[in-house]
């Protein structure tokens, strides 16, 4: 009973400019993008920090970090849906099941990467521009803006890993959000939606759909980042 | 000159797309209004299309949306005990009235009905599809050990699958029997992926679009009988709960307008649901 082409399917979607696939396409595009801006906020100073500092347990932050990396969506999801459940420690802000809580779960997965790869990214500058920096009287903590700043080509890419967990995921958007339709509904859980109603060509074509967007978005990232380093060079 | 019209030009773009990321960021949807219940409900009324044709009829007559989370019925028990839905709309009668009798739901009324079958492989291994009845169904497929796939996950259809097993005083396993753990869509694309049968409800099944070996093999007896009743949250376990809110939602579906609104429910010119409020 599969009927239609999942390529003719995604063209179709995409000329067609359905207003029910507008809508989700706009909130998959705001909780990623969120998630991953807040994570950034958070992960790139704490990742330059960790790189910078020596403090005890510092080895271990280390390693939490990096393991982090592999937290299962599905499990980033239960505990946020633990935290905002209204029999949960957070339950009076009543966020369960709004895009609010999906944004939350997204940074918990977005985060260890941008923080981890940052860390990574700016204890090898470091060791490069130590004694200079030192030599010019920069403390640690005026050094890391210095850092991030010089680090930026290879910190986007760490950033766009993070917006590639965060678009791709399902695990944790299903459980907190509860694929509503119309309120929490996002790329990813009407797939599984579609998938699970046998409607494979719709599901695919919404699959490649998806993929283009993701593009999209690191083919910006990309012009930008070449753009800046034409402007340097 | 050149150089410096690419820098103006990139910084205007990077500023561009800083400015495009933080206004998705500030306007991501925060609570709405007021005016809408959450209903945690099961996966066949929300898959088969039901709640796309009744919920916009609530909506008009009342201006209250809901929002349905559509999990198994054991999920949306728990969603229910933690105080995280208003309503539920849900199939497993002996756990809808525990819900109540421990004081978290309010009232539990029949509201709906159609009838389990059992589908499998086109080939009938197990020869059910000319059998009295469904125990005798579940015999042969147990004593024929042909792949059976369970939903196995505590869902209403499961409770009715393990209540066959326990009719027919059948304790299934070995490697015949697969539980999967999963919804009936999934479960019903991998009956058809490895030529099992399987237990599911027909309103999943009627829209249910990767059928590929799959046919429907036995239906129509009494045992098969399965309801969808409605139960709202008692608001004295959790006082947060849109109580007045889910109560029209719950009398709406009992009333005449409900009834009719979920009787005109068609699946490819099928109906799959029978109102049958008490």
């Amino acid at each position: 009973m599969v009927d239609g082409n999942p390529f003719a399917k995604a063209l179709e979607l995409i000329l067609g400019l359905d207003q029910v696939l507008v809508g989700i396409v706009t909130l998959s595009l705001q909780v990623s993008l969120t998630a991953v801006l807040t994570a950034a906020l958070l992960g790139l100073p704490i990742g330059a920090a960790v790189a910078l500092y020596r403090f005890p347990g510092r080895a271990l932050v280390v390693t939490v970090l990096n393991a982090l990396m592999g937290l299962p969506p599905v499990v980033a999801g239960l505990a946020v849906y633990l935290l905002l459940s209204r029999a949960g420690p957070l339950g009076s802000w009543g966020l369960l099941f709004t895009p609010t809580a999906m944004v939350i779960a997204q940074t918990m997965l977005v985060f260890p990467i941008i923080a981890a790869l940052s860390r990574q990214v700016v204890e090898d500058l470091w060791e490069e521009y130590r004694e200079q920096l030192q030599s010019l009287g920069a403390s640690r903590l005026r050094a890391i803006p210095t850092l991030l700043w010089d680090a930026r080509f290879s910190l986007l890419t760490g950033v766009l890993a993070g917006f590639g967990r965060a678009s791709a995921e399902v695990g944790a958007v299903l459980i907190v959000g509860g694929n509503i339709d119309g309120v929490t509904r996002v790329m990813t859980t009407a797939i599984a939606l579609e998938t699970s109603k046998g409607n494979l060509p719709l599901a695919l074509g919404l699959g490649i759909v998806l993929l283009f967007l993701v593009a999209m978005v690191n083919a910006t990232a990309f012009l930008i980042g070449e753009g800046a380093k034409r402007r340097l060079g | 000159m050149v150089t410096r019209v690419r820098t103006l030009a990139g910084r205007i773009q990077l500023r561009a797309l800083l400015v495009v990321i933080i206004t998705l960021a500030l306007t991501v949807p925060a609570q709405t209004g007021d005016r809408y219940i959450t209903l945690a409900s099961t996966t066949s009324t929300e898959q088969s299309g039901l709640f796309a044709h009744i919920i916009p009829r609530f909506r008009e007559a009342t201006g209250i949306d809901v929002r349905v989370v559509a999990v198994g019925t054991g999920q949306a028990f728990s969603i229910g005990r933690r105080g995280d839905a208003d309503a539920l709309l849900v199939h497993d009668p002996a756990g809808e009235e525990a819900f109540v009798a421990d004081g978290y739901g309010s009232e539990r009324r029949d509201v709906m009905y159609n009838y389990f079958i059992i589908v499998g492989p086109r080939t009938d291994p197990a020869d059910i599809a000319g059998v009295e009845n469904a125990v005798d169904a579940m015999s042969r497929i147990a004593g024929t050990r042909s792949a059976f796939a369970s939903r196995g996950d505590d869902s209403g259809t499961h409770r009715a699958e393990l209540r066959l097993w326990g009719l027919a005083d059948i304790q299934p396993s070995g490697s015949w029997y697969r539980e999967l753990g999963s919804g009936m869509g999934p479960t019903l694309n991998t009956a058809a992926g490895m030529d099992a049968y399987a237990v599911a409800d027909r309103a999943s099944w009627a829209s249910f679009r990767n059928r590929q070996n799959l046919v429907l093999l036995f239906e129509g007896d009494d045992v098969l009988l399965n309801k969808y009743a409605s139960v709202p949250v008692s608001p004295r376990r959790h006082p947060h709960v849109r109580h007045e809110l889910a109560l029209r939602w719950h009398r709406w579906l009992l009333s005449d307008q409900g009834q009719q609104a979920i009787a005109e429910f068609r699946v490819d010119g099928q109906a799959v649901f029978f109102p049958g409020a008490d």
